[in-house]
């Protein structure tokens, strides 16, 4: 049982070594990837399976008990977003076979890609703060790589950015750890939620906390430590970009919520009121900066931050419909903004732009995508029955219910100004007329312009949002699930007595 | 030793800030490497010193006898120290390409991703 937890993070670590094998050899890395990620995504689905019958899978690695060897745990929160982090992996992965250009694939892509989903599922399934931060050291190196792959000039200046603040946030990981080490004496998340109740200094804790808010903060891109996302996101070729929207801000939105429902649960108004803050900052800010932009995937780059708003405001309201939401939210933001941003890069591939302004007739010509793309946007706006309109009347619903009127408030205006940022790019790139010198278009320009969209990019673009609309049909059962998985982290008595092994 | 390290740990976060604050990128890079270093001390500090008893059975012994110098630290300390250095090179060779690429010394010329295209 415990070994199907292993085998999710096993996987994609082989198909990443054998791919290095291949180096140069594209073809063969492909099919190293696709098989690597296949797998890994059943291997969640297994492991999702038991997990569903067990509740909390622990491995205590080398047979040393907890809390002396490092355990990895599996539970309801973990478990999905591995699912997610595998289902996410195979799309794009399938996606950037047919947009990456040639040299990227051939100075291993496909390998960082491997160890990136590697990284990001051994973060999510740690049970060692120490060990949470190697991995989001692996992390950190492998999107470095890939943000500066290709050496382009743009790509150079956003991976600097990117790579110092990083640094910077790793760094401030450590620092935390060192104090939490040096307050309870133990790594293991388990035993330092238990032990942390009889640290006498209550400052101390809360310090240690600030710690850590800033290094998952500046992961998550909350106000005011985003300022690396607007100028890096944009940069890389866009399936880079849609695999980190896709994971690495959320990677942080988890360790927030694994931290602040399972280590710092102490009652600190301080704490509370720093997290309300950073919620309606992020929202509204991330929000009124992508509506200032004039480019496609930077509109969405700056929405990704307001996005981790609402998820921040899910943990600070910190009820069973909160967080509940906020799991909902996750499912819901992972599928809908990486579809946006493959959709994206389908239209740059098509007019050759991602300047709206350049932009235009795209729906004249080609209605399927301008669908695709609709579903999407609308469920990022919260149309209902989309996935986004059930995510925010969760959160809202959670807000109303316990006077948190103010968050409730910033958060429907944002809601208002994301229509408005995603009709800016439905006006200008799909229904506006075609700039001046296209209108003349013939036939042949448009045979070749149609032969861009081949059955790897527009693949995985149908499936995410045939998923996303799943989710929001089928909300009930997703919710129920997103249900159980607030009830557990709400009561961490669960976790503490499965991964130390105490008898109950 | 334990009063002394806390002014030196708090020398090092002041100076390597200093050092990203300003324009160059040599400096960044120094910079955040003595931001790490500061760190790592710190890690190994706030678990208390002993000095002179390191963390051995004693012959005969069943457990470690008190006093001992905690060895967890000193392996997290390791560990990071090494993880660092990684990360370190990457970010020397990354500003050196950058540097040949961008054509520029001043971390405020890199301000092209960041305009609003009008």
């Amino acid at each position: 049982m415990e070994n199907e937890l292993l085998l999710v993070l096993l996987v994609p670590l082989l198909g990443g070594i054998i791919s290095l094998f291949f180096w140069m050899d594209v073809k063969r890395q492909k099919i190293v990837f696709l098989i690597s990620t296949i797998a890994m995504t059943l291997a969640a689905i297994n492991l999702m399976r038991s997990v569903l019958e067990n509740e909390v899978i622990t491995l205590q690695s080398a047979g040393w008990d907890a809390p002396f060897g490092i355990s990895l745990v599996a539970d309801y929160l973990s478990t999905f977003m591995v699912l997610l982090t595998g289902i996410m992996g195979l799309a794009v992965g399938i996606y950037s076979m047919g947009d990456m250009d040639r040299a990227r694939m051939r100075f291993g892509f496909f390998p960082l890609m491997s160890f990136l989903l590697f990284s990001v599922s051994g973060a999510f399934l740690s049970g060692d703060i120490f060990n949470l931060y190697v991995w989001f050291e692996i992390m950190l190196i492998s999107s470095f790589v890939l943000m500066a792959l290709g050496n382009t000039k743009a790509q150079l200046e956003g991976a600097i950015k990117y790579v110092t603040l990083n640094i910077m946030a790793s760094i401030f990981f450590l620092a935390g750890i060192g104090v939490l080490y040096g307050l309870t004496g133990t790594l293991n998340m388990a035993d330092i939620a238990l032990r942390i109740d009889s640290v006498p200094d209550e400052g101390l804790i809360t310090l240690a906390a600030i710690f850590f808010f800033i290094a998952f903060g500046v992961k998550s891109a909350v106000f005011p430590l985003f300022s690396w996302l607007p100028a890096s996101y944009h940069t890389p070729p866009v399936a880079v970009t849609a695999i980190f929207a896709a994971l690495l801000t959320k990677v942080g939105v988890y360790a927030f919520i694994r931290f602040f429902t399972l280590i710092f649960t102490h009652e600190s108004p301080f704490l509370d009121n720093l997290l309300i803050f950073t919620a309606a900052t992020t929202m509204f800010i991330g929000v009124l900066g992508a509506a200032a932009q004039m480019e496609f995937r930077k509109i969405l780059s700056v929405h990704i931050i307001s996005q981790i708003g609402y998820l921040i405001m899910g943990l600070a309201i910190g009820t069973k419909l909160a967080i509940t939401g906020v799991v909902y939210f996750i499912i819901h933001i992972v599928f809908v903004k990486t579809n946006l941003f493959l959709i994206s890069g389908i239209v740059n591939r098509l007019k050759g732009s991602y300047e709206l302004k350049k932009l235009g007739g795209v729906y004249h010509t080609y209605p399927f995508l301008a669908l695709l793309f609709v579903i999407s946007a609308f469920s990022l706006a919260g149309f209902p029955p989309l996935s986004g309109f059930w995510a925010k009347f969760a959160l809202v619903k959670a807000g109303l219910v316990s006077d948190a009127y103010f968050l409730v408030l910033v958060a429907l205006a944002t809601g208002f100004l994301t229509l408005y940022s995603m009709s800016k790019i439905w006006n200008e790139v799909f229904w506006k007329k075609r700039p001046e010198e296209e209108t003349n278009l013939e036939m042949e320009t448009l045979k070749k312009e149609r032969a861009v969209i081949n059955r790897q990019v527009l693949l995985p673009v149908i499936a995410i949002t045939v998923l996303s609309v799943v989710v929001a049909i089928w909300a009930e059962p997703i919710f129920y699930f997103a249900e159980m998985t607030a009830e557990q982290l709400l009561t961490p008595e669960i976790y503490i007595v499965n991964v130390l092994g105490i008898a109950q | 030793m334990e009063d002394v390290l806390p002014f030196l740990i708090g020398g090092l976060y002041a100076g390597g800030v200093y050092l990203v604050l300003h324009k160059s990128f040599v400096k960044l890079i120094i910079g955040l490497i003595i931001l790490g270093y500061a760190s790592n001390l710190m890690l190994f500090t706030i678990s208390r010193i002993t000095r002179g008893a390191p963390a051995l059975v004693p012959e005969g012994a069943e457990a470690l006898v008190e006093p001992y110098a905690d060895p967890l630290p000193q392996a997290l300390v390791l560990t990071a120290i090494v993880i660092g250095f990684g990360i370190q090179a990457f970010a020397i060779v990354l500003i050196k390409v950058g540097y040949r690429i961008v054509a520029t010394d001043n971390l405020d010329d890199l301000n092209t991703t960041d305009r609003l295209d009008d």
